[in-house]
């Protein structure tokens, strides 16, 4: 890796990640690298200094809050696959997880750098996003927290001010009924989704009592399907009622065009995939 | 005594490179490091074409770190051309291929400029500081429009290369009033090589002498053509590959890199080096493939061939790198494959783009061949309504035919068809699986499935010279090989065929083990060295064994019997009183009485009671020039689901049969098969250099450009027939590309076979999902479906057995 030239410090708390990011408008924070470094070594990206999270061990690790559990941004990708908090609570994290490009890449990447990146085809933000996970995020000014939908601006971008760090994700404990499903079609093991499809259900009776959808990569932010979250609302567990649900799965969506799909051929796998991923979470 | 009661020939040694190679304790190019050694980078052209209107360089000459920088007409005068050594043609067009562009570039990718500075850093930014003003020139991005009268020109001398026929019996015949006659056109998408380890060079010059190393698969071809290009003299020269990080052909090359790093490395008198990046290496080496395949074949209505006629246009890219217009050549051979027929015409057509040059890629000619017989004879047994491999077997020849001439002039040696067939369908239970598709396609199932079939040959054993001389190839394709015994009875073998992956070492170490009745470990094989391997022709082509194997067997040979004589002296008995047996000279009737390799390897050492006229020293050399290539075949049978609503593509089950003739050590054998089983699969699925309509590479970096790993591909049932080839000592033939002539059309014929109760006749490749899904509406409906997750509406199915069909 050849990039240009930058200064690099390693801070011990948040309160000092934060005061030197504040004091230099052109300083990135630095998480586990798989997404920024690429972008150095490409020379995309000139930062005159790097902030590494690295020393700050109280953003490391998954707690339990309650009714949520409070997932420290720098959890990275492999201890999500293997905590047994997130097994229990958040499975859906987990598995997606496990995803992510290959085992290098996953003990590498964190949440916190996943979620900050910003990158529609990335897995983790439709998932946090379906999740109804708060992002929980440190500045100059103190914490604030924000919804998913109000942190994914657009394409590569978040709503986070200069001088602001992602600390946690705070993820809502999935309750008794719920069942989930990752549905990520990707030409390889490695490759990121063409499409993805986070799914969720709560089953009561034999029907589906709600239902919640985090689409990736079919716009330039994650997406909630929320069409198909009203019609699969009510309807019986069935395959064929998730399937017929899941035929709104593209409504109010923009998907991309590129190298790897056409948007058309994006919105046909977000109905056929939805269709899948909602049954499996529905269990049926 | 000898060690060894067993033959080493034969057997699965782990191999004795591994140790060194997974622990990192070699040296690759790249960590090559010497005293002042400074660094190289390039700047290279955002332009498909354009002519240089101005460089400024004065920026980055004055950036810290920075010793030197150059432009284009800076190098212009000692840069020479990059060479081409097969001018396939008396009228070929052979543009003058300047190492760093003067005032036009014809490819994104192309070197502009250069900096030499006191680390990568120093020298990547200078790189920016470095201002080229450029006027854009059209595009030259599509084969048949650059071939009309009216297209813009990649060269003055217009866009064609040269065109090469190949023709014999009566074409005109076979087609008339033929029964059958089916005509296809395919394509074979651009390939890039990615080979694991990224090229580098280092050069350090000492006085008037240069010494290089470089990841190259030809360190031999190289130091010649250094000498021709650059005018240092030859023995000036030495050229070092260390060990090397694969190639599959993109290293068989001459490139700019090297011939600039040596350019800069005597200018500044200090030693230098460079190593690309991955993005830089996907516009900068050579690509493969990139051909459009017009293939017609004339039939009886029983499916017995008659005539075959091939029409390919083949893109060289930019420039003629070192092979690039002979290797469809080499594909021109092989269309015809395993089958009988009275006549065959091939047409080839080398055309030029403003796209990087392609060249030698595994498989070199042959895939692309394969690729296009081997799908068409699907064609043909659907047409005519017949099992794929029933088309196969009434035309291929028969084992009792051999050695047969084929219609392109080759003489097949040996070969069984058959048996490999038969083998191949028991294992791959062939029926079951045929039993199963129609009752997936009787129920219209969402998930289909499909066979394909390959039942390739290909030649290897690059090349009888004479054969390479009548092709207008520049070189020889002989090779080399030397055998030191040392006094304490180790032995030092030397061979010409470099290896970068292969595993020489191991399989090398093996067969002097057996000839010379010396313990395996006692082996050391060196290579790579041209100041140690003073001559050779490297590895490509599947050749080392073939070719080096042979060249090796017949050095042993020479020890032996000069050590015959030796030995005669030691125990006062003539030479022809010895027998060799159990890896000793022992006096025949008396088998106490012998001495070893070892011994006499002494003897020759001590030198003390030498016979009159015997050399002190047990060594020999030998050089050896095939007269024929070999041809290994096999039968892979590939079985994929394809899942309709979505278009995935899931290899189930791949069996492959080789007969590759004897097996010097089944470990790299299955090694070289399950790595070129992928490759291929790699082309058939996954792999694709795009191009956008400006001209630029939009598939530089790996997450763009898909290669598969381990995860992507399922385990391989290997399995072999064996008929040695009578052409060598070893009775081998060849498997380094096998697997990548193979696969990719038992892959795609896997694809269509599920797909053809649709109406889907081929899928272009990469088949990717969304091409897939494509066909699959656009044969049903000529349009995409109007929902997801609606089943196309269904064609009658195949083999209907009763009123299935509903959806
Ligand atoms: C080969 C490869 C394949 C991949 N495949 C996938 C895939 O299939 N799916 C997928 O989802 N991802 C994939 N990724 C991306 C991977 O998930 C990254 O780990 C992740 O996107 C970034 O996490 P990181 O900790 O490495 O962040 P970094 O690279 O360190 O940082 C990324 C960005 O986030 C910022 N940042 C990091 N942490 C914080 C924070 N706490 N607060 C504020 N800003 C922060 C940085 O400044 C930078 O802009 C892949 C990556 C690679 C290299």
């Amino acid at each position: 890796m050849i990039p240009a030239s930058f200064d690099y410090t390693r801070p011990g708390s948040v309160e000092a990640a934060v005061a030197a990011l504040a004091a230099d408008e052109e300083a990135k924070v630095i998480a586990g690298g798989q997404s920024l470094l690429p972008l150095l070594r490409l020379r995309f990206a000139y930062p005159t200094l790097l902030v590494d999270l690295g020393g700050i061990s109280e953003l490391r690790g998954v707690r339990d809050a309650g009714d949520a559990l409070e997932i420290g941004a720098l959890t990275t990708h492999y201890e999500l696959t293997r905590d047994p908090l997130i097994a229990a609570h958040a499975g859906l994290l987990a598995q997606a997880a496990g995803t992510i490009a290959d085992p290098a890449v996953r003990h590498r990447g964190t949440i916190g750098g996943a979620l900050s990146h910003a990158d529609p085809a990335g897995d983790l933000p439709a998932v946090i996003t379906a999740l109804d996970a708060v992002l929980v995020v440190t500045g100059p000014g103190g914490s604030r927290e924000v919804s998913p939908g109000d942190f994914f601006a657009d394409y590569l971008t978040t709503t986070l001010a200069p001088g602001e760090i992602l600390t946690s994700v705070r993820v809502p404990k999935l309750g008794d009924g719920w069942g989930y499903h990752y549905e990520k079609f990707h030409p390889t093991a490695q490759a990121w989704a063409i499409v993805g499809v986070a799914a969720l259900a709560r089953r009561s009776n034999g029907h589906v009592a709600e239902a919640r959808i985090g689409l990736t990569n079919m716009g330039s932010t994650p997406v909630r399907a929320g069409a198909v979250e009203a019609a699969a609302a009510g309807a019986e567990a069935s395959a064929t009622a998730m399937r017929a649900a899941a035929q709104h799965a593209d409504q109010g969506t923009s998907p991309p065009s590129d190298l790897r799909a056409a948007a058309d051929y994006r919105r046909h796998l977000a109905r056929v995939l939805t269709g899948r991923a909602l049954a499996k979470a529905a269990g049926v | 005594m000898t060690a060894t009661a067993d033959h080493e020939v034969g057997r699965a040694r782990a191999r004795k490179e591994d140790a060194r190679l997974v622990t990192g304790q070699t040296n690759w190019t790249d960590n090559i490091t010497l005293p002042g050694l400074a660094q190289v980078a390039f700047l290279r052209s955002p332009h498909a074409h354009a002519r240089i209107t101005s460089v400024n360089l004065d920026a980055a000459r004055t950036a810290p770190g920075v010793f030197a920088v150059f432009a284009g007409p800076d190098v212009a005068a000692e840069q020479g051309s990059l060479p081409c050594a097969w001018p396939v043609t008396e009228d070929i067009v052979i543009p003058n291929h300047p190492p760093m562009a003067v005032d036009t570039v014809r490819y994104a990718g192309e070197i502009v400029a250069a900096v030499v500075a006191r680390d990568r850093y120093a020298a990547a930014d200078a790189l920016e500081l470095i201002d080229v003003e450029y006027e854009a020139l059209p595009p030259v991005l599509d084969m048949p429009a650059a071939l009309e009268p009216g297209s813009p020109k990649v060269h003055a001398e217009g866009n064609k290369s040269y065109t090469w026929t190949l023709a014999n019996g009566d074409l005109d015949a076979a087609f008339a009033g033929a029964p059958v006659v089916i005509e296809r056109t395919y394509r074979q998408q651009r390939l890039i090589p990615e080979a694991m380890e990224p090229r580098a060079v280092v050069v350090a010059p000492v006085a008037d002498e240069f010494t290089m190393w470089s990841s190259t698969q030809i360190p031999h071809v190289l130091k010649v053509m250094l000498a021709l290009v650059t005018g240092i003299p030859e023995h000036k020269l030495r050229v070092i590959a260390p060990d090397v990080g694969g190639g599959f052909g993109s290293k068989l090359q001459v490139t700019a890199e090297e011939v600039l790093a040596l350019i800069l490395a005597r200018r500044l008198g200090r030693p230098v080096k460079w190593t690309e990046s991955r993005t830089e290496g996907n516009a900068a080496v050579h690509h493969g493939r990139d051909q459009i395949q017009k293939i017609r074949i004339a039939a009886e209505a029983d499916g017995t061939l008659r005539g075959l006629d091939v029409d390919l246009l083949a893109d060289m890219g930019a420039y003629l790198m070192i092979v690039t217009p002979g290797v469809p050549l080499l594909g021109a051979f092989m269309f015809n494959a395993i089958y009988k027929m009275d006549a065959y015409r091939f047409n080839c057509t080398g055309v030029f783009t403003t796209k990087t040059p392609t060249d030698a890629y595994r498989g070199a000619g042959r895939p692309e061949a394969t690729y296009a017989i081997e799908h068409i004879m699907d064609d043909l047994a659907v047409h005519l309504g017949q099992d794929p491999l029933e088309v196969r077997e009434r035309n291929w020849i028969k084992h009792e035919e051999f050695p047969y001439t084929t219609i392109s002039g080759l003489t097949y040696d040996t070969g069984n068809y058959e048996a490999a067939t038969a083998l191949a369908k028991d294992l791959f239970q062939y029926a079951e699986l045929r039993k199963e598709q129609s009752a997936r396609n009787a129920a219209s199932a969402a998930v289909r499935l499909g066979l394909g079939v390959s039942t390739y040959t290909e030649m290897c054993g690059l090349a009888p010279s004479r054969v390479l001389g009548s092709l207008r190839y520049a070189a020889g394709g002989w090779e080399h090989a030397a055998i030191r015994m040392l006094p304490t009875g180790m032995v030092e073998v030397i061979t010409g065929s470099s290896a970068h992956g292969q595993g020489h070492e191991t399989a090398w170490s093996q067969i002097v083990a057996d000839e010379l009745g010396v313990p395996f470990e006692d082996v050391r094989v060196l290579h790579g060295d041209t100041a140690i391997s003073h001559k050779g022709m490297d590895t490509y082509g599947s050749r080392s064994l073939v070719v080096g194997g042979t060249a090796l067997v017949s050095a042993c040979g020479k020890v032996r019997e000069k050590a015959r004589v030796i030995a005669a002296a030691m125990m006062e008995v003539a030479p022809t009183d010895l027998e060799w047996a159990d890896g000793r000279w022992a006096v025949r009737g008396d088998p106490d009485q012998g001495k070893t390799i070892g011994e006499i390897a002494f003897a020759a050492f001590a030198a003390h009671d030498l016979p009159d006229g015997v050399e002190p020293s047990l060594d020999s050399d030998a050089t050896i020039d095939p007269d024929n290539f070999s041809y290994p075949h096999g039968t892979h049978l590939c079985a994929v689901e394809v899942d309709t609503e979505t278009g995935w593509v899931k290899i189930r089950s791949y069996v492959a049969v080789d007969d590759i003739g004897n097996v010097i050590n089944p470990l790299i054998v299955d090694g070289q098969l399950h790595g070129g089983i992928v490759q291929g699969i790699a082309q058939a699925l996954f792999e694709e250099a795009a191009y956008d309509d400006s001209g630029n590479l939009v598939t530089a970096s790996l997450a763009d450009y898909l290669i598969p790993s381990a995860a992507d591909v399922p385990s391989f049932t290997l399995a072999r027939t064996q008929t040695p080839s009578t052409l060598n000592p070893l009775g081998v033939k060849g498997v380094g590309e096998a697997g990548t002539i193979a696969s990719t059309p038992a892959v795609v014929n896997a694809i269509v076979d599920a797909l053809r109760p649709f109406g889907v006749t081929d899928v272009a490749m990469p088949c990717t999902p969304e091409r897939v899904w494509r066909a699959i509406n656009s044969a049903v409906n000529n349009a995409p479906p109007a929902l997801g997750g609606t089943t196309p509406r269904q064609p009658p199915a195949q083999n209907q057995t009763d009123g299935g069909g509903a959806a």
